[in-house]
């Protein structure tokens, strides 16, 4: 593996923190009683794209290893894989997007969501129920349907929020560009 | 210290062993929790895991709140397991054993309920385990042990940054949530989902902002300070191993190794008194 | 020959995304056993110079390097960070972010670690390091449970460890309270002494910095030195004023009475000037002229808070007990006090972003406790310190009209009401800019009007100038100043003794959870016990007065301010 820049380092280990923050402390009451939406996912897709697969798949990693560790019930794998998974493909799926330079249009905003929508359908409705399968033997249609559900929770979220910081960020980074006053 | 894992500093058999130790025991007691389904060896794991409990000096007391949140966890997932595939215990062991003279899709069978049990105790055969891993290792040792056991010392020092500044991104977190709400931004059930989602972002922009720069400030402190110079690093935390350390990593190899034995005695992960 | 460290010859550095040099023609020595300080307002190149020492360009940060600079007689360009690591020790100025250990001992250990030092001898340096900068004792202690001072000799200590020959401090006062500032100085003084290491300061708060003697003083403005000499010298010329950096406050007022600043007077020092009999009478007259009694007005009470206690929830410590206080209408009051003393708290419970245990908050004579944080907001407006913090929109017109849209005000409302604020904040020609075009100060003033378009009575401020330069502290207060002008109540939670001298009307001084003190800043700043337990200076001017053998020091301090609102900023 090529060695890692301590930039990247340092973004896996504040992606993970704050992944882990918003996982753990930040509560979206969801239109389903008792249930919360979790938004860390627009933040992994948004490290994912500036800092590349690597960066994504140990920030969920990190982060989601956490968030299981902090609540004490064990850690559940499958569910910690599958976060690292969708931080790795959704870092693949950017690959030529380059934010980090402000580029960020219409077409990156197409790729990133088209990209989101596949590495979260892989990621929950394909990785974390076979490997619930495989470790815990849960009934299938159990843990499908809690893949299911999970997937179109996230999609949506890591769409608005994914997207809206992209674009904040792409936006944030200065351009040379002739600002003028207007009267 | 940070205690945000709930890290109770004491002296104790089990606090004296190496961060690297306990990391290497949860992962064979994991994997070993995890193969099998056999009844009696999830027993042996659940009691060896609450019977060390004592021995870490660690009370019911220290570990209620996470055993609480573990135990509405665990009812609602029994719960779903029932809903969803009441046959599944039927599936697994072969036979079909009604009870209390009902019949039905419904209706409990012994071996769903025997399946159920055992989920539980799959539960209990590795929680305790795993309460005991987050009561008794310093979250300062943990980096030193990834590096210790083989992970590269670059991710391990990405645990341990995530680790360092958790709790000041949860402040900024809470500054900056307090700071919009007073302008209008709400998260509560008033608005309708997207514009919850937006108000979220409207929160997590200035977060992930002031995170880049930061990134971007550690990492040229860090540089400056000569990380990543060598193909090695030394750490400060890392710990000798002991005889007590091999001792507790050979106990746990066996539990793995008596687990992949009674799959492979069995037939199946499933330890099954219906044939 | 040999003991020169640093050498710039004819230097000129452009990063690779500006479309001009940052720096020309640099030519600076720095010796062995040298202490200077590089001053000069923000974006003079004072932060490139740092850059450029520590190897961070051209290896962090690229762009195009002319000229050369040697590091020990080495091309700096050729080395690697890490080599000039072991010669230069650097101390950011973020003491956040340069703290990556997860305890005390842990980042005194860093740079060890990466040097693969055993772990018996990490160990036995740590403790001699900790021992120097007086830390034994919290060496396991998280970076959340130690203070600002602790944290910065933490940084300190993490360069040290590795005995280096130059340390470069940048901008350590930024961050501190001007008492910590002050133990920074004498701090960076004691570990010259002891190491004989160079040292070089990169500040622009003068009068600090020189509480302790430096040797010399280079003075930057637009990328190039302005002037390389004595502090002495410096002062006594005009080149400070022309680059817009503060002079020490004593000499402004010795510049008031009319004395000429020579350097054979030993201005860089309050302890060795020397003033002649003729000048200490021309400070006395000015004294005489400027000591009237002034009647102030009274004006009705827009906030009381009476009884009011809080405690806080995780750590169950009142961090607020019996608070009285009361701001009048029209008023610009300063709140000062150590870190965890209260003040943020205070102001967070009145916004209603904390729930009080106890006590009364009326505004308006009104029971404001039952409102909720976002109806108070319509009344009480609260600014955060870090602009960053607050920005969440790509444009300013839509940063500025969230609070009304999120209120649901009809859109052709939110277009008036946005214009005027942003025409009141000096905005409007910008309106349609992106946010990330503007300097920090700009930045500053979008937060302010963001909160200034729901029309609140009274704003609070978190330290509204912390961090800038002389330029942006006058843009600020200046903005500040025009917005009470208009009516609208300001309270400034601050550590700034420039800022509570210059434009507070009264100090509001809050120490363990109460208020000690309320009364004005000149009599706050001449009380020995109140500046002690605020953890702030007094202020040279009393010292001055001392000096002059004016008794009353506090009427001084109370006659410079009221001269320099009267004749100097109209």
């Amino acid at each position: 593996m090529k060695k890692l820049s301590v930039k990247t380092i340092v973004a896996i280990g504040i992606g993970a923190a704050l992944f882990f923050v918003l996982g753990r402390f930040v509560a979206i009451p969801s239109p389903v009683p008792n249930t919360n939406i979790s938004i860390q996912y627009g933040l992994l897709a948004f490290i994912a794209a500036v800092f590349g697969p690597v960066a994504g798949a140990l920030a969920g990693l990190i982060g989601h290893f956490f968030i299981d560790f902090s609540y004490g019930w064990g850690v559940w794998w499958s569910w910690v894989i599958a976060s690292a998974v969708f931080g790795c493909l959704m870092g693949v799926a950017t690959m030529r997007l380059k934010i980090d330079e402000g580029e960020f249009g219409t077409k990156g905003i197409i790729t990133f969501n088209v990209g989101q929508a596949i590495a979260h359908l892989i990621s929950w409705v394909v990785v974390a129920p076979v490997l619930d399968i495989l470790m815990f033997q849960e009934p299938a249609n159990k843990v499908f349907l809690q893949g299911v559900t999970g997937a179109i929770i996230n999609i949506i979220t890591t769409a608005i929020v994914g997207t809206l910081v992209c674009l904040a960020y792409s936006k944030a980074i200065p351009k040379k560009g002739s600002l003028k006053e207007e009267n | 210290m940070n205690n945000l894992f709930n890290y109770i500093e004491k002296e104790s058999p089990i606090h004296g062993l190496t961060g690297a130790t306990k990391l290497v025991c949860l992962l064979l007691w994991s994997l070993a929790a995890m193969t099998t389904y056999d009844t009696r060896l999830l027993l042996v794991l659940a009691v060896l895991g609450i019977a060390l409990f004592p021995i870490g000096r660690i009370g019911v007391k220290d570990v209620s709140f996470m055993l609480w949140f573990t135990l509405v966890f665990l009812v609602l997932n029994t719960v779903l397991v029932y809903l969803f595939s009441p046959q599944h215990g039927t599936e697994v062991y072969g036979t079909c054993t009604y009870l209390f003279g009902l019949s039905g899709h419904f209706a409990p069978t012994a071996e769903q309920l025997f399946f159920q049990l055992n989920y539980i105790l799959k539960y209990f055969a590795t929680i305790p385990f795993v309460l005991l891993f987050v009561c008794t290792t310093n979250p300062s040792e943990f980096a030193a042990s990834l590096n210790k056991i083989g992970v590269s010392y670059s991710v391990s020092y990405s645990v341990a940054l995530a680790l360092r500044y958790i709790p000041d991104i949860q402040k900024q977190y809470h500054e900056i949530s307090q700071a919009s709400q007073a302008r209008g931004v709400e998260l509560s059930k008033k608005a309708s989902l997207v514009s919850r989602l937006k108000s979220a972002s409207a929160i997590l922009v200035p977060l992930i902002l002031s995170s880049m720069d930061r990134i971007e400030i550690i990492s040229n402190a860090m540089e400056l300070r000569c990380f990543g110079k060598n193909k090695k690093r030394t750490w400060y935390m890392a710990q000798k191993f002991k005889a007590l350390d091999y001792v507790s990593m050979i106990v746990c190899a066996l539990l793995l190794v008596a687990s992949i034995t009674l799959t492979h005695i069995n037939g199946s992960r499933f330890y099954n008194p219906f044939k | 020959m040999n003991d020169v460290i640093i050498e710039f010859n004819d230097l000129g550095f452009q990063y690779r995304a500006q479309a001009k040099p940052t720096l020309y023609n640099i030519n600076l020595k720095v010796r062995k056993g040298e202490k200077i300080l590089i001053a000069g307002p923000s974006g003079c190149g004072k932060s490139t110079m740092a850059s450029l020492i520590n190897g961070l360009i051209p290896i962090s940060y690229k762009g195009e390097i002319t000229g050369s600079l040697l590091i020990k007689g080495k091309e700096s360009r050729e080395m690697s960070m890490f080599d000039i690591s072991h010669i230069v020790g650097t101390v950011l100025q973020d003491s956040d972010a340069q703290f990556v250990g997860m305890t005390v001992a842990e980042d005194l250990a860093f740079a060890l670690e990466n040097d693969c030092i055993p772990q018996d001898n990490m160990k036995n340096r740590v403790k001699e390091v900790a021992e120097i900068l007086n830390l034994g004792s919290v060496l396991r202690h998280a970076p959340s449970e130690l203070s600002g001072g602790q944290k910065q000799r933490v940084s300190v200590g993490g360069v040290m460890a590795s005995d280096v020959e130059l340390f470069l401090f940048d901008e350590p006062l930024a961050n501190l309270d001007p008492k910590t500032g002050k133990q920074a100085i004498e701090l960076i003084d004691e570990l010259q002494k002891r190491t004989g290491a160079a040292v070089i300061i990169i500040e622009h708060r003068l009068e600090d910095v020189l509480h302790r003697p430096v040797d010399r003083i280079v003075l930057m403005n637009e990328g190039r030195i302005v002037s390389d000499t004595t502090p002495d010298e410096l002062l006594a010329s005009e080149n400070l004023a022309n680059c817009g950096v503060r002079e020490p406050l004593y000499l402004t007022a010795l510049k008031y009475a009319g004395v000429d600043i020579k350097a054979e007077m030993h201005p860089a020092s309050l302890d060795e000037l020397t003033l002649s009999e003729a000048d200490k009478s021309k400070i006395r007259a000015f004294f005489e002229q400027n000591n009237k009694v002034k009647e102030k007005a009274d004006s009705e009470e827009l906030l009381t808070v009476r009884d009011l206690s809080f405690t806080y929830e995780k750590t169950n410590k009142k961090t607020l007990e019996d608070i009285a206080a009361s701001i009048q209408k029209g008023e610009m009051v300063a709140v000062v006090g150590t870190n965890g003393a209260g003040k943020s708290t205070f102001s967070k419970v009145v916004c209603g972003m904390e729930k009080e245990d106890s006590g009364e908050i009326l505004f308006n004579g009104e029971d404001f406790r039952n409102l909720s944080i976002k109806e108070r907001a319509e009344h009480v407006g609260y600014v955060m310190q870090n602009p960053n913090q607050m920005i969440s929109k790509v444009m300013i017109f839509d940063e500025v009209a969230m609070g009304l849209r999120l209120r649901g005000v009809p859109e052709d409302e939110v277009k008036t009401r946005v214009e005027k604020a942003l025409e009141i904040c000096g905005l409007y020609k910008m309106r349609n800019w992106p946010i990330s075009a503007l300097s920090y100060g700009q930045k500053k003033r979008v937060t302010i009007c963001s909160i200034l378009v729901l029309e609140p009575e009274l704003m609070i401020l978190d330290e509204p100038t912390a961090g800038q330069d002389y330029r942006n502290y006058t843009r600020i207060m200046e903005f500040l100043k025009s917005l009470n002008d208009r009516g609208i109540t300001i309270v400034m939670i601050t550590h700034d003794m420039h800022l509570m001298l210059e434009y507070a009307d009264r100090s509001i001084v809050f120490n363990g959870g109460r208020i000690i003190a309320d009364k004005s800043c000149a009599k706050v700043l001449t009380d020995t016990d109140i500046v002690d337990k605020a953890s702030l200076k007094e202020t040279s001017l009393y010292h001055l007065a001392g000096l002059c053998g004016i008794s009353d020091g506090t009427a001084f301090v109370q006659g410079f301010i009221d001269y320099e609102r009267e004749n100097v900023r109209k």
